[in-house]
């Protein structure tokens, strides 16, 4: 990997809650270059709150601090916010779970994707529309001007999770986080939207951060896998490397997952070691 | 040859009136034996979970012939019937009530079938399924996703059912949680000797808990087959293949080779 | 060493495993209760409703004079030692007057509320988890009595039932409870096709016990808010309604009653209507602080 996208250098998120303080990220530190990296975990791992703070959108309650967040050099941690508003979308897009919630109901969907695209690039609404339908299609919609002027409630979840896709990527970023965007999609779209942002992310030289519970998924997609447990990165490795994997939380994580091609008795349940938590 | 614990022939399920009217369940017909373990797979808007309520009697408006146990069953459910079948959510957030203690939300079916013995039956009931009697006076929101459904899991056990449907139990749970609400509910079928109806859309899940398996799709069963037949790939249709090979997770291969396959 | 020495009912209300069904209630409104208190002007506003249900029940000593003694000879007087808040055009005290007139607010506003709340609630929720005809006989009837203006309706009843304090109650009590129907039939929507609803249908529970037991604890808190938001509307609509002398009659120190008969004498006379009127903004005014109070912690949302 020649020059990392983005840099991040031991990342702690903690909360006030009712009882005391919470942290909900513990040092995590990992590189993206040009590659499809993973970010495994359960609930409260904080996977999701890594992805958000790297595009500094962390819930107003919480205390980011990090020892650096870079991208391509640049330091997030210090930029004004002027800077960043800048930087998200345009350079680093974020794509979202479920397309009922992140698309606006009552605008079509083919103006929100000119509208992301106007967002950084302002001039002539008519570019901005080419755009997205030029986008659309990208995303394989078969007949874009059509869909344009649909609005989110008319459209199927895997054609909502296309369009959002599309609307992140029109302004042509550089990276892209992807928060379990096929997590309310049906497991037969599942593999087509999959498809279309392979495609997109190798045609365009890419960096891909994958946040996702399903570690099959992500090691069947993904070039690298972090597995987080309790704020913490607990195992790194290359995807095809998984069924090695050292950590005690991944192996236990493997072996609780049930599988058609593995049939067991009863699915191992995991023992959670109180040494996991200092890692 | 014993009788089926549940028979279904050519049920309909429809909504809306005229140009509205969409067919939820279309023309489904198969048996789950006693002490069987029966999945039923699709994706979304396949009626898999239309049919559960339908043979629960949450819906009313179903056609064609249900038998539980050789007796067919009216539009209306007599109230012997809950003490035989009963069923489990799958949002453990929503199917309990939030102003209810757990002590509360396990006495009501006591109450509702005048069992009497309360304070036994719902200690029973909470040792079954792992939680202990601190658990008893809290509320919903003091729990977590797991724990809330073994209190589902509890509710359906006290009323002692000899058939439980599924409907989703754990795909609102993480992995880990998961392994041992599905070992739990193996545990059950063992020491009970009941009969599951399952439906998921996680083609693991379905593998794990059952023998035999129904593929539905667009409101048809599209194929009933068991999952060694599965695991081989000795399946009918097209559409179970791919949903087979897409549950397995990514591969770019698969993907291209579904290009032909319309996509809207 | 600074020993925290904890009474025996707060560890009980704090501890962490409930071992009965009345102590995870009461610690849940233990909870609650400590959220009303971070919000100041809730409390405020409670603290009003509290003040006037002890000036309501210690009238008797709290009042200077008799409330219906007339003092011909010390008319009109502007506010002093003897009367802290002046006398009316036949020498009756106006503090005291004030004083055992918010034993008749309270009366009204008591009374309105036990009257409309259950009644809203009871047509609210079985309308809307009965649906059919039977919601939309109902909802008929609703839309008829909200078609009219408040406190046109009822001038209307009392119109018909003769004026009176009592009349006064029934007329207002029966131009709120459709609002409350609506309030509840709209909570009762939602809330009827939760899965716990579903879950205890095919436990065999019969409507009337879902309604009671599932769809009313649901609606309770909406419900209660909107008893304390209304409360100001009532007050105003009795005033209203003693402005035109159609509530409680003379002598009775009714707030509205007083001010319909201090109007005129408003300009050189200001204490006579004024007091009441400050009363009458001032109890509106707690009842909307403490609804908007209740709110924010009651809404089963926030759980």
């Amino acid at each position: 990997m020649s020059e990392p996208l983005l840099e991040v250098e031991d990342l702690r998120v903690a909360f006030e809650s009712a009882h005391g303080q919470v942290e909900a990220v513990r040092g995590v530190s990992f590189a993206v270059g040009r590659e499809k990296v993973g970010i495994v975990g359960e609930s409260g791992s904080g996977k999701t709150m890594t992805g958000r703070c790297v595009l500094r959108i962390p819930p107003p309650t919480a205390h980011v601090s990090a020892k650096r967040i870079a991208f391509r050099g640049e330091d997030l941690l210090t930029a004004s916010e002027a800077r960043m508003r800048a930087i998200r979308g345009r350079r680093i897009s974020m794509i979202l779970q479920d397309p009922k919630f992140s698309l606006n109901p009552v605008m079509r969907v083919g103006e929100q994707v000119a509208e992301s695209f106007r967002i950084h690039h302002p001039g002539s609404r008519r570019e901005a529309r080419d755009r997205a339908l030029d986008m659309l299609g990208q995303v394989r919609i078969r007949d874009p001007k059509r869909v344009y002027g649909l609005y989110p409630h008319e459209v199927s979840g895997g054609m909502g999770q296309r369009i959002m896709i599309a609307m992140m990527l029109v302004p042509a970023p550089e990276l892209l986080i992807a928060d379990e965007p096929t997590s309310a999609l049906d497991v037969t779209v599942r593999t087509q939207v999959l498809a279309i942002l392979d495609d997109l992310v190798a045609g365009r030289g890419l960096g891909l951060v994958f946040v996702s519970h399903d570690l099959n998924l992500v090691a069947t997609f993904c070039d690298r896998v972090l597995v987080m447990y309790a704020g913490r990165i607990v195992e790194e490795c290359a995807a095809g490397d998984l069924g090695h994997a050292r950590h005690p939380y991944t192996r236990a994580l493997l072996a609780a997952t049930p599988r058609l091609d593995r049939p067991r008795e009863r699915l191992a349940v995991m023992e959670r070691d109180a040494a996991w938590l200092e890692a | 040859m014993s009788a089926p614990a549940l028979s279904l022939r050519n049920v309909r399920v429809a909504f809306g009136e005229d140009e509205a009217r969409v067919s939820a369940v279309d023309d489904v017909s198969f048996d789950v034996m006693p002490g069987e373990s029966h999945g039923l797979v699709g994706e979304s808007g396949c009626g898999k979970s239309t049919l559960l309520r339908a043979i629960c009697g949450l819906n009313r408006e179903w056609q064609g012939e249900i038998r539980l146990e050789g007796e067919l069953l009216g539009p209306r459910r007599p109230l012997a019937f809950h003490r035989h079948v009963q069923m489990v959510f799958q949002d453990p957030y929503g199917s309990l009530h939030p102003r209810h203690t757990i002590d509360a939300i396990l006495a009501e079916p006591i109450a509702i079938h005048r069992l009497g013995d309360t304070n036994r039956r719902i200690n029973e009931a909470l040792d079954q399924v792992g939680l202990g009697r601190a658990f008893r006076f809290r509320f919903p929101h003091q729990l977590s996703g797991g724990q809330r459904q073994r209190v589902a899991i509890a509710r359906a056990m006290i009323l002692e059912p000899r058939l439980l449907l599924l409907d989703e139990p754990t795909s609102a749970l993480d992995v880990s949680i998961q392994a041992e609400v599905l070992n739990l509910l193996s545990d059950l079928k063992r020491s009970r000797g009941l009969t599951y109806l399952l439906v998921s859309h996680d083609l693991g899940v379905v593998a794990h808990m059952c023998e035999r398996v129904g593929v539905m799709r667009a409101g048809r069963l599209l194929e009933e087959t068991t999952v060694q037949a599965m695991r081989e790939g000795r399946v009918e249709h097209d559409y179970t293949r791919r949903f087979i090979e897409a549950s397995q997770g990514y591969d770019r291969t698969m993907a291209h080779r579904w290009e032909s396959i319309a996509t809207p | 060493m600074n020993a925290l020495v904890r009474t025996g009912w707060r560890s009980w209300l704090s501890a962490e495993v409930a071992q009965s069904a009345w102590q995870a209630s009461a610690q849940r409104a233990w909870l609650g209760w400590r959220r009303f208190l971070g919000n100041p002007l809730a409390v405020a506003g409670l603290a009003v409703i509290v003040a006037l249900m002890v000036v309501a029940l210690a009238a008797p000593w709290i009042a200077t004079h008799d409330p219906y003694a007339q003092d011909l000879a010390a008319r009109l007087l502007p506010p002093g030692a003897g009367h802290w808040f002046g006398t009316d055009e036949v020498g009756r005290d106006v503090f005291s007057r004030v004083v055992y007139g918010s034993r008749i607010t309270l009366e009204i506003v008591f009374l309105v509320a036990i009257i409309v709340a259950p009644i809203g609630l009871a047509i609210g929720t079985v309308s809307g988890y009965a649906g059919g005809w039977l919601d939309t006989v109902l909802m008929r009837v609703t839309d008829i009595f909200l078609a009219f203006p408040g406190l046109v309706l009822a001038l209307a009843f009392v119109a018909a039932l003769g004026p009176g304090l009592f009349n006064a109650v029934i007329a207002i009590a029966l131009t709120h409870w459709p609002g409350f129907a609506r309030l509840a039939r709209a909570e009762t929507l939602v809330v009827r096709h939760a899965d716990y609803v579903s879950a205890s249908r095919i436990q065999g529970a019969s409507p009337m016990r879902i309604v009671l037991r599932h769809v009313v604890p649901m609606c309770l808190p909406s419900v209660i808010v909107r008893t304390s938001l209304s409360m100001a509307g009532v007050i105003l609509t009795a005033a209203g309604l003693g402005f035109l002398g159609l509530g409680a009659q003379p002598p009775s120190p009714e707030w509205g009653a007083m001010l319909a008969s201090g109007r005129r004498f408003l300009i050189d006379y200001w204490w006579m209507p004024t007091f009441p009127g400050l009363a009458i903004l001032l109890v509106s005014l707690a009842f909307n602080l403490l609804g908007d109070g209740l709110r924010d912690v009651l809404d089963p949302r926030s759980e």
